[in-house]
């Protein structure tokens, strides 16, 4: 080609390529960086902390001792309440979806509302679940109130998931049953639901790790600074894991002194999302496995 | 003395044999069209010429291809700089999501040519050499996405053209085109034969009889036949390529 | 028989189905009722105390201001009733502690029984006097005029550059300042995620090998879980300390920090959205460039990059929206002072976080809580409004593919 030298150009070419490959490279590692390393700081600060006591014990002198049972009941509470709420209904919202509903302006919208939904940030799921659950349903600060908000505050990644997994079965397996007389909701619940529910449930334990960790809706409809005993029904208040990581770390009474528990919430905490992410992710493997062996 | 060549060519995805000692030999200004079923490595073999497989991980290759009596896998070979040498036509047109104009002036911008004059002259020729000039000169600066697929097709084949390659490679040009632009296609390689040496992938056994000068024929990774299109078609030698050009098998 | 059933309880299920598919947009709806119904209600309340009174002589001409000027007056900031455009008299500041100069303790009473009468003669005796105090103490014989207060505005609201909901004897509640704190810290937040978080998708998109990219993108995932409340635990024991000791702060929870705990958390979004689009160059378009010569680096910039721009400004969008409702993080790491930042090193206060750290201590239906939940309507409209912007743009690149 004239006008060009060509190991001149040749040499820019590689230069250039070569610096923003380093720098990319670079950013990726920085950044993979950054969180191995806030994990482990809060691995290294939080090892120590954690044992079968601070598991099950009640938090001792002004939450400076003592364990974190409570809190840890609370959030299996609240993430129980809530699935037992959005994961039904999620599904089933789903299937609808996915499944029966025409396509069409209404189904936009519908659609458009659950990514809507899915937006809102969570502080305004606790001023909603404050204004409907506590005050006008009368709830009040309760372990309904707080998992009501919540399940509302996850059923959009419940469909999300759902449906992804349905749109993820292929359509021939539903022309076939279809084809040999079944109906839809038979199609639906013996072809198409069996062969999506790895992925369903796959969903289904990362939003456990989303609920367990949501702290801005609880505030206002559950949440309680400190409870000396455990909540005996679902009208009670209970504590959860973090709130009582915020608590601890901002406003507790000592808050130099409660450190140590704090890093034992935050990795708990931690820990919940990462076991979370290993079953799924264990799951999704042992299921693809067994439908290759299939 | 051969434009492309290739010697003992195998060539490996992974563990799985792609090509299996295969040798061609091709003249400059003809038209060599790869024939096979689906699968047999008719595209892996036309990659090779411009080191389009290099991008695939975990792959290998055994012998000599060469271009202009040169061994483009020997050490130190500017692949950029091959790749100006070789033009290549995908199967389903694919323009840049640019402008007609830039589409065309691609090719030369990344090969750092900055002169607005050269580009506009070049970018011109390449597009009238493709015959798509009159269609579009009063849109250059509109998407490439709002011609037809034929019209893009062309374009494609002028941005090629646009680097002055001496070897083109096409695969399956017209596979996802209408009869009428898949006509102004093969008349269009008619006509760059004369300054292009030019290897076509085609499922298509008019299409190879038509613009070919010869033929190659691919099974399973392997090169059952290779001679002059006409000797080919009208007097196999090995009867498998007669069973596949009279669609006995598929 | 055996059909009718059948064809009931398909039905039955069809039902049952859409009735839950409609729990989503339900939930919507119910949420603008709720947030717009007391939100709004905040428009429709004096800024005054609830059972607290404002009150002048009676002789006095001015008859109706608004909290920004009763504010001035307390802050004496204005000092003569001509400035309200009453008349040429000096203002005098009446507190309810400064009732002991005027009377004993025997003279208001032991159970404070003649405090009205006091608190009616001291009113009625200085021309000039503005005075704060319960409605009960107001008997009938009282002969002070009660200073309408105007209700909450709109101008006020939005223009106002005080948030103060607790202050005496009107409640500032002007959004400005958190406004200004959100803009701040999601702005510098995004300046941070955005050039990173792009920069780490192309690399694991485009440069990384199968290996690390599989290490990598889960790692990455991992990030996106783990709670707000970890990462503003690790802002404030880590981050904070260092920005104070970095830039020699008195304080080290600054906008700043709030900028960095976001940033991070919003790279995971960054990332993850915008090499979904960038992997979705079709493969043709990325090989016909490099055939005809192009580098993988010209390529990634002047081929991929342009193609998947409308997912790389959803990514950037997505992110902004998601620094901008982020509630615990910044809440724990930012000061929270609600004051008009002029620089990204002072402490600031976001919308989320006004929210968490008040509503607390507001009590139901009252003006500060209604002022909250208008809070709550800014960002939700906020949300909506970058929603709809990343449909658009999503739908915009679907049409635009061919
Ligand atoms: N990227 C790849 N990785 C692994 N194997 C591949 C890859 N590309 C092609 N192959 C395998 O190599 C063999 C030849 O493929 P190739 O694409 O060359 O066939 P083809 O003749 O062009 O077929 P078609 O007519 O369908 O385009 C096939 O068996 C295919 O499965
Ligand atoms: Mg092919």
């Amino acid at each position: 080609m004239p006008l060009i030298d060509e190991n001149k150009l040749t040499k820019s070419k590689n230069r250039n390529q070569k610096i923003a490959f380093f720098l990319f490279a670079s950013v990726g590692y920085f950044i993979v960086t950054i969180l191995v390393a806030i994990l482990s700081f809060i691995v290294y600060k939080g090892i120590g902390v954690i044992n079968w006591n601070f598991i099950s014990q009640m938090p001792e002198e002004g939450m400076t001792k003592g364990g974190i049972y409570p809190a840890i009941i609370g959030t299996l509470y609240l993430v129980s309440g809530s699935m037992l709420f959005a994961f039904p209904i999620g599904v089933l919202a789903a299937i609808y979806m996915n499944e029966y509903f025409k396509d069409g302006i209404i189904k936009r919208i519908v659609r458009m509302m659950t990514n809507n939904l899915a937006g809102v940030p969570s502080i305004v799921f606790g001023l909603f679940g404050m204004s409907l659950f506590v005050n006008k349903l009368g709830f009040g600060d309760s372990i309904l109130a707080g998992s009501l908000t919540l399940g509302l505050l996850v059923l959009p990644i419940v469909i999300r998931t759902t449906e992804e997994a349905l749109k993820a079965v292929d359509d021939t397996f539903r022309q076939a049953s279809l084809g040999l007389g079944a109906t839809k909701w038979q199609t639906t619940r013996r072809v198409v639901l069996p062969i999506a529910f790895p992925n369903i449930i796959t969903g289904l334990i990362l939003s456990i790790g989303r609920v367990s960790g949501e702290t801005a809706p609880i505030l206002f409809t559950v949440a309680a600074y400190f409870l000396p005993k455990l909540p005996s029904s679902i009208f009670d208040q209970a504590m959860a894991l973090p709130y009582h990581l915020y608590v601890i770390s901002t406003s507790g009474t000592n808050i130099e002194e409660s450190r140590p528990i704090a890093y034992g919430t935050a990795l708990v905490l931690i820990l919940i999302v990462l076991i979370c992410n290993l079953i799924a992710n264990g799951l999704r493997k042992y299921f693809s496995k067994k439908v290759k062996m299939n | 003395m051969y434009k492309l060549e290739s010697k003992n060519v195998d060539f490996f995805y992974g563990t799985s044999q792609a090509l299996k000692n295969i040798n061609i030999a091709i003249h400059p200004n003809t038209v060599t069209a790869l024939i096979g079923p689906s699968g047999c490595g008719k595209s892996t073999y036309l990659r090779l010429f411009n080191r389009m497989n290099d991008l695939i991980g975990n792959t290998k290759i055994n012998g000599q291809v060469l271009i202009d009596g040169d061994d483009i896998y020997a050490k130190g070979v500017n692949v950029d700089s091959l790749r100006k040498k070789t033009g290549m036509v995908f199967q389903k047109p694919n323009p840049f999501p640019k402008t007609i104009f830039e589409n065309v002036a691609y090719g030369l911008r990344v090969n750092g040519i900055t002169d607005k004059k050269f580009i506009e002259e070049r970018v011109e020729t390449s597009i009238k050499q493709v015959v798509l000039w009159d269609e579009v000169k009063d849109k250059l600066k509109k998407s490439a996405f709002e011609l037809s697929g034929g019209q893009q097709q062309r374009l494609c084949i002028a941005r090629a053209l646009a680097i002055q390659p001496s070897v083109i490679l096409m695969d399956e040009p017209t596979s996802a085109l209408d009869p009428i632009s898949t006509a102004k296609i093969e008349e269009l390689i008619y006509e760059l034969k004369s300054k292009y040496t030019i290897v076509i992938v085609t499922h298509n056994m008019q299409q190879a009889g038509r613009v070919s000068d010869s033929t190659a024929f691919f099974y399973l990774g392997e090169l059952i036949e290779y001679s002059a299109t006409k000797e080919l078609f009208t007097n196999p030698k090995i009867e498998r390529t007669q069973n596949y050009i009279t669609g006995r098998f598929g | 028989m055996k059909n009718f059933y059948k064809k009931f309880s398909e039905r039955f299920i069809e039902g049952l189905l859409m009735i839950s598919s409609t729990i989503t947009s339900l939930t919507v709806v119910l949420i603008i009722f709720f947030l717009f119904k007391e939100g709004l209600g905040v428009f429709n309340k004096k800024p005054l105390e609830e059972g607290y009174a404002v009150v002048i002589n009676r002789l006095n001409s001015v008859g109706k201001l608004n909290a920004e000027q009763i504010k001035n007056i307390y802050d004496q900031k204005i000092n003569n009733w001509s400035e309200l455009g009453g008349a040429n008299d000096s203002i005098y500041l009446f507190r309810m502690e400064d009732i002991s100069n005027y009377y004993t303790d025997e003279q208001i009473g032991e159970n404070f029984e003649h405090l009205p009468d006091c608190l009616n003669s001291i009113v009625d005796s200085i021309k000039g006097v503005i005075a704060f105090f319960p409605e009960k103490y107001i008997n009938k014989s009282f002969k002070g005029k009660q200073l309408e207060v105007d209700k909450v505005s709109l101008k006020e609201f939005f223009g106002g550059e005080e948030w103060f909901p607790t202050s005496q004897p009107v409640s500032q509640l002007g959004v400005k300042p958190l406004i200004y704190g959100t803009l701040w810290v999601s702005f510098g937040a995004i300046l941070i995620a955005l050039p990173l978080g792009l920069a780490a998708a192309i690399y694991l998109s485009e440069i990384a090998k199968g290996r690390v990219r599989r290490i990598m993108k889960p790692l990455i995932e991992l990030l996106a879980g783990i709670p707000s409340v970890v990462y503003g635990f690790f802002g404030l024991v880590i981050i904070v300390p260092f920005i104070q000791q970095a830039f020699n702060l008195p304080v080290g929870e600054t906008g700043l920090a709030g900028s960095i705990v976001l940033g991070i958390m919003a790279l995971p979004t960054i990332i993850t959205i915008s090499e979904d689009a960038m992997r979705n160059t079709p493969r043709a378009m990325k090989e016909a460039s490099l055939a005809l010569g192009a580098s993988k680096w010209q390529t990634i910039y002047k081929i991929v990059i342009p193609n998947s721009i409308s997912g790389i400004t959803a990514a950037a969008i997505l992110g902004i929206g998601r620094a901008i409702g982020e509630t615990m993080a910044v809440l724990m790491v930012t000061g929270n002072a609600a004051v008009i930042p002029t620089g990204i090193l002072q402490p600031m206060r976001t919308i989320p976080a006004t929210i968490a750290a008040e509503l607390g201590e507001a009590p139901d239906g009252g003006l500060h809580y209604k002022a909250l939940f208008a809070l709550g309507c800014i960002l939700f409209i906020i949300t909506l409004l970058i929603n709809l912007i990343v449909e658009f743009v999503s739908t915009n690149r679907k049409n635009t593919k061919h």
